[in-house]
């Protein structure tokens, strides 16, 4: 039998006169812009040297091609501006912008509003490759690359092989094995992390300060490491949206309509993997951001994930821009750990917005 | 023209056979009811000739050799309702029905206009264009058994299976359901084949009946010819009375062992020993 185009009976209705798909609006991601490049201003102008607004919107606007203005910051605040300030504001956009879409799409792949960056090994795996790192690393001072960074990165991939190798149960793999087999992998690694840790007690405090995340070190080397890495997967899960929302439905249920739906659960996972990996490398573990952006966002804007991915991008690092903000600020001249921060006022806010928020249609 | 073949189809789950050898055939056009009892295996076949367990022996769908259809391909040529569909939380009705058109969609690609269109139509012919927006969790059973109706017919495949698809709904909605799928069928020139646990709906919405029991074929031929007393208190243990509708269907009515006071037996009468009966029910299916 061959298929043939049928058409139910009644005349063709415009699809312009009814709510369209779930596409991705103009307006809710303009609005999260705004307020993106809103949170990334104010980052760059408080610190212990203030910077003049107006001087400063003057010297980025001079770095476009074919303008020319004299911005009037001197030479010191120009190196605060483009040295430290700036990087550190790109690098934590950057980290938070890959935590939340990398939340969003496991949360999607798994369908588990529980799932986040640090499910299947990911953190534990960094956590002990970066400890291994810092413990029996050599001096990497005088080195061109630092050796943390790639340690942890390593790390974070071999313990998502490790689960997801070990997932696999009577030769398929579930959503449901996939989180459980991560789970043993994640307290294995952890184990073996704590052991490390106990065994050099004289690095502990170096590897807790890196456990509880930090943009200190922040430079345009750290921003350069992980843009190959975020614009890889974040092509890809971009371009995952709508597959997402027909996994929604189950695996079983997603077959039956054409889609192979562990092809789509592997890619997804691996993007989402390496975009954990490149954040968590340069920044430590700052937990919260993987599950708290992209339940806003749902909150806000719906289910949909062709609306969630982008929406939780551009959320995540506004989000991670004013905790690091936050961060620096509230007890300058020291510095919190950013993942407390992320947690602490991540938390109550969260609790708000799940309170006060109507669902979504 | 042949819509599904089985030959020699048999499915193993947990190592334990669930099909056995099975073969059968529906002609393009057929509306067949499977019935048997609970583990015979009903889903099992659905899901096979669905291509969402794997199986030995052959299942030729159309005019397609076996096994040579892409999982694209055959979820454009067969359309499952599960017996439980997943509820996706907060999506809306069409673009629920929208997920039907995923075998048309290249994998990375997006919907067309036509796709748009297609879903307008099922939604118009299904009557639920006011509930276009609303969201899936939100409407009662019965229409929300007509929402997965419309995403399996947004797939504009030419056989439509369906795993018991007035489970949960009361005996109005059954009817409608029912009614709405022999609808469709004339309509799109669809062939249906539907897993029925009720009997008199089996037999009132089917031409030919397929019993199955422990994953074989126990009986198959028109209702009136499968649904006899013998053959429902063989395979399903169960005391029923088969009577003859006025209007031309079959009406199953389960009676107590004991008696069936008030009821006018139809004509083939259950012969079955009544403690036999009782003792075979105890025994595992």
């Amino acid at each position: 039998m061959t298929v043939t185009e049928r058409r139910p009976g009644r005349a063709e209705v415009a699809p312009g006169s009814r709510p369209g798909p779930a596409r991705l609006r103009a307006a809710p991601l303009a609005v999260a812009l705004v307020g993106l490049a809103g949170a990334a201003l104010v980052a760059v102008l408080v610190g212990p040297v203030r910077l003049p607004p107006g001087a400063v919107l003057a010297e980025l606007a001079g770095r476009l091609p074919g303008v020319h203005t004299r911005s009037g910051l001197t030479r010191q605040e120009a190196a605060i501006l483009w040295e430290l300030r700036l990087p550190r504001v790109a690098l934590g956009g950057l980290v938070g912008a890959m935590l939340a879409m990398a939340g969003a799409a496991y949360q999607g792949v798994f369908r588990n509003p529980l799932a986040d960056p640090y499910l299947l090994g990911a953190a534990a795996g960094a956590g002990l490759g970066a400890t291994l790192a810092i413990a029996y690393g050599p001096d990497t001072a005088s080195w061109p690359v630092d050796l943390l960074p790639m340690a942890a990165f390593a790390g974070a991939v071999a313990g998502v092989v490790a689960a997801y190798a070990l997932g696999r149960s009577g030769g398929t793999r579930t959503a449901t094995t996939l989180i459980l087999s991560g789970v043993a992998v994640a307290a294995f690694l952890t184990a073996v992390q704590t052991y490390v840790q106990q065994q050099k007690a004289e690095t502990l405090r170096e590897v807790y300060g890196w456990i509880l995340g930090r943009l200190t070190t922040a430079g345009w080397h750290e921003v350069a490491l992980v843009v190959p890495y975020a614009l890889v997967s974040t092509v890809a899960i971009l371009l995952h949206g709508r597959l997402l929302d027909v996994l929604a439905v189950g695996d079983d249920e997603a077959t039956s309509l054409g889609l192979s739906a562990s092809q789509v659960r592997l890619v997804v996972v691996g993007a989402a993997t390496l975009a954990t990996a490149a954040a968590v490398a340069v920044s430590g573990l700052i937990g919260f951001v993987g599950i708290i952006v992209p339940h806003t966002v749902r909150l806000v804007a719906g289910t949909s994930y062709r609306r969630l991915i982008p929406l939780s991008l551009v959320g995540g690092a506004a989000f991670l821009i004013l905790a690091d903000l936050v961060a620096r600020t509230v007890a300058a001249p020291a510095e919190l750990p950013i993942g407390v921060v992320t947690a602490f006022f991540g938390a109550p806010f969260f609790a708000l917005v799940l309170r006060t928020a109507r669902r979504a249609p | 023209m042949t819509a599904v073949e089985l030959r020699g189809v048999s499915v193993d789950l947990d190592r334990r056979p669930v099909l056995r050898d099975l073969d059968l055939t529906v002609p393009g056009g057929a509306r067949l009811g499977l019935i048997g009892p609970n583990g015979s295996g009903k889903t099992t076949l659905l899901r096979a000739v669905a291509g969402l367990v794997p199986h030995r022996g052959q299942v030729q769908i159309g005019d397609a050799p076996p096994g040579s259809l892409s999982r694209r391909e055959l979820a454009r040529r067969i359309a499952l309702v599960p017996q439980t569909p997943a509820v996706p939380a907060g999506i809306t009705v069409s673009d629920y029905v929208l997920l039907g058109r995923t075998p048309y969609i290249p994998y990375l690609g997006t919907e067309t206009r036509r796709d748009l269109a297609i879903v307008a139509d099922v939604l118009d012919h299904l009557d639920l264009g006011a509930f276009a927006g609303r969201a899936l969790d939100s409407l009662s059973g019965g229409e929300r058994q007509r929402a997965v109706l419309a995403r399996a017919l947004a797939q504009q495949a030419p056989v439509l299976l369906l795993d018991e698809p007035t489970t949960g709904l009361d005996v109005g909605h059954q009817q409608q359901v029912m009614e709405l799928v022999d609808t469709l069928r004339r309509d799109l020139e669809l062939t249906v084949v539907s897993a029925m646990h009720d009997l008199t709906l089996a037999g009132q919405f089917a031409d030919q009946l397929v019993l199955l029991d422990r994953g074989r074929v126990a009986a198959a031929g028109p209702p009136r010819a499968v649904l006899t007393e013998e053959v429902i208190a063989r395979h399903y243990h169960a005391s029923v009375r088969v009577l003859e509708d006025p209007g031309g269907g079959t009406v199953v009515v389960p009676v107590r062992a004991g008696g069936s006071e008030g009821l006018k037996p139809g004509p083939p009468v259950d012969t079955v020993d009544t403690a036999e009966r009782q003792v075979t029910h105890e025994q595992p299916a």
